[in-house]
């Protein structure tokens, strides 16, 4: 059988997607290093873009998805799904509360940074986008088999957030441009 | 710890992010190569719902507004079954869908068309699927509506859908179409799938089996998403 093919949000998309869904991925008794994630969704244009949506999926603070294919011997946290929506606002501006994933495995015995799956969402787009976050101040960044496999540098740091420190809160900026100067790097996998 | 990736995306079936013909994907549409990543654990897992994250009443669009009344409209019975590219189900999955009202408008701030709002329709519900990747919804069937990609463009009836599956490599989201629309073979969002027989898997199929008398019109869509392989390959995990 053919995969079904995929198709725009559109510009009501927040009518059946994040009405029920929320951006807090961590409550008080999550563990690990409370973060708060947050940017902006750029067009060819440099403008932002007010109908994107983000999807993140993530490890826990151990480094364990909650999923039963994760098999690794690392505690489950049972106040953490490690999924999460969030829609752009009038500004473009989407934001998360979450923690801090633990490094997880990754191909040929390598173990990959701590690092968030991102899925983006907008009108305009007809095929939703694959990407990650990884964490400015990680020095796992430099052995990461996925970072290392972008050979350009400047591309490479598209992925990558920076840390800033805002009221006593760890938060990490995370820009996504869509197309042009500085594109995000997406994947295909 | 063993992977086993799921196949990967099949670009004869999807639009490019870049369609002509539908105007906002031009400034929105990646245009740098997509790098190529090989399926880790973070693209095998995925968000997995559980049962509490679809209440009663969520498959019944016509009645699920929180008051007492029933939308108007043409009630539509949609049924369908989710499966992967080798033909197995995908169950206790969760499907999220919207869609304007029978009048073709949105419960949405955006939307401006001057066509009446119904105060008994919202238009969005949940399912999950069975253990046969079946789903269910009782909606009304939307209105075509205008919208400002050309002149005098119109969308088609449609219906969104969204779907996880069971990894974060196999999430969709699309939209299904009703079969006989004239509107159909003008529709840049559609059109924009490469190929006649991609196009027609977004038309849904009228079901009379499904048909209930006296009550509301039956119609049939299913939805494939990724398979997965079967050759796993070795990763460190303690």
């Amino acid at each position: 059988m053919k995969q079904t093919p995929s198709q725009t949000v559109g510009p009501f998309y927040s009518l059946g997607l994040t009405q029920k869904t929320t951006n807090l991925l961590a409550s008080d008794t999550t563990q690990g290093e409370k973060i708060r994630i947050v940017g902006c969704v750029f067009d060819g244009d440099g403008k932002s873009v007010p109908d994107a949506m983000v999807e993140i999926w993530q490890a826990n603070a151990y480094g364990r998805y909650n999923h039963p294919d994760d098999k690794q011997e690392k505690p489950l946290d049972p106040d953490f799904l490690g999924w999460g929506r969030s829609g752009t606002d009038k500004a473009g501006v989407f934001s998360f509360e979450t923690v801090k994933p633990g490094p997880v495995p990754g191909p040929d015995r390598s173990v990959q940074a701590p690092h968030i799956n991102v899925t983006v969402f907008a009108r305009g787009m007809l095929v939703h986008a694959y990407t990650r976050i990884y964490f400015g101040d990680e020095p796992a960044n430099e052995t990461d088999p996925v970072l290392s496999s972008i050979k350009d540098k400047d591309r490479r740091q598209t992925l990558i957030a920076t840390r800033e420190e805002k009221n006593g809160k760890l938060v990490y900026r995370f820009d996504i441009r869509l197309q042009g100067e500085n594109e995000t790097v997406f994947f295909d996998m | 710890m063993e992977i086993k990736p799921y196949n990967p995306r099949d670009w004869k079936s999807h639009p490019p992010y870049r369609f002509e013909g539908y105007t906002s994907s031009m400034k929105r549409a990646p245009l740098r190569r997509l790098v190529k990543m090989k399926q880790t654990l973070s693209e095998i897992t995925g968000p997995l719902f559980g049962p509490e994250a679809v209440q009663p009443g969520d498959t019944d669009l016509t009645r699920n507004a929180g008051t007492d009344g029933e939308a108007m409209g043409e009630r539509v019975i949609i049924v369908g079954r989710v499966l992967d590219e080798d033909q197995r189900p995908v169950p206790n999955t969760l499907i999220e869908i919207w869609q304007a009202n029978a009048a073709g408008r949105y419960h949405h701030e955006v939307d401006q068309h001057r066509a009446p709002l119904d105060p008994n329709f919202i238009g969005a519900g949940r399912c999950m699927t069975n253990e046969q990747g079946e789903y269910r919804f009782l909606t009304v069937k939307p209105g075509p509506y205008p919208w400002l990609n050309h002149p005098n463009a119109w969308r088609p009836s449609h219906i969104h859908l969204s779907l996880f599956g069971p990894a974060f490599v196999t999430r969709l989201v699309t939209q299904f179409f009703f079969p006989g629309d004239p509107l159909i073979p003008l529709d840049p969002i559609l059109l924009s799938v490469p190929n006649k027989r991609g196009r027609e898997r977004l038309i849904a199929s009228y079901a009379h089996d499904v048909t209930e008398p006296e009550w509301a019109l039956g119609y049939r869509f299913d939805i494939v998403l990724r398979g997965r392989q079967q050759t796993p390959f070795e990763v460190n995990g303690r």
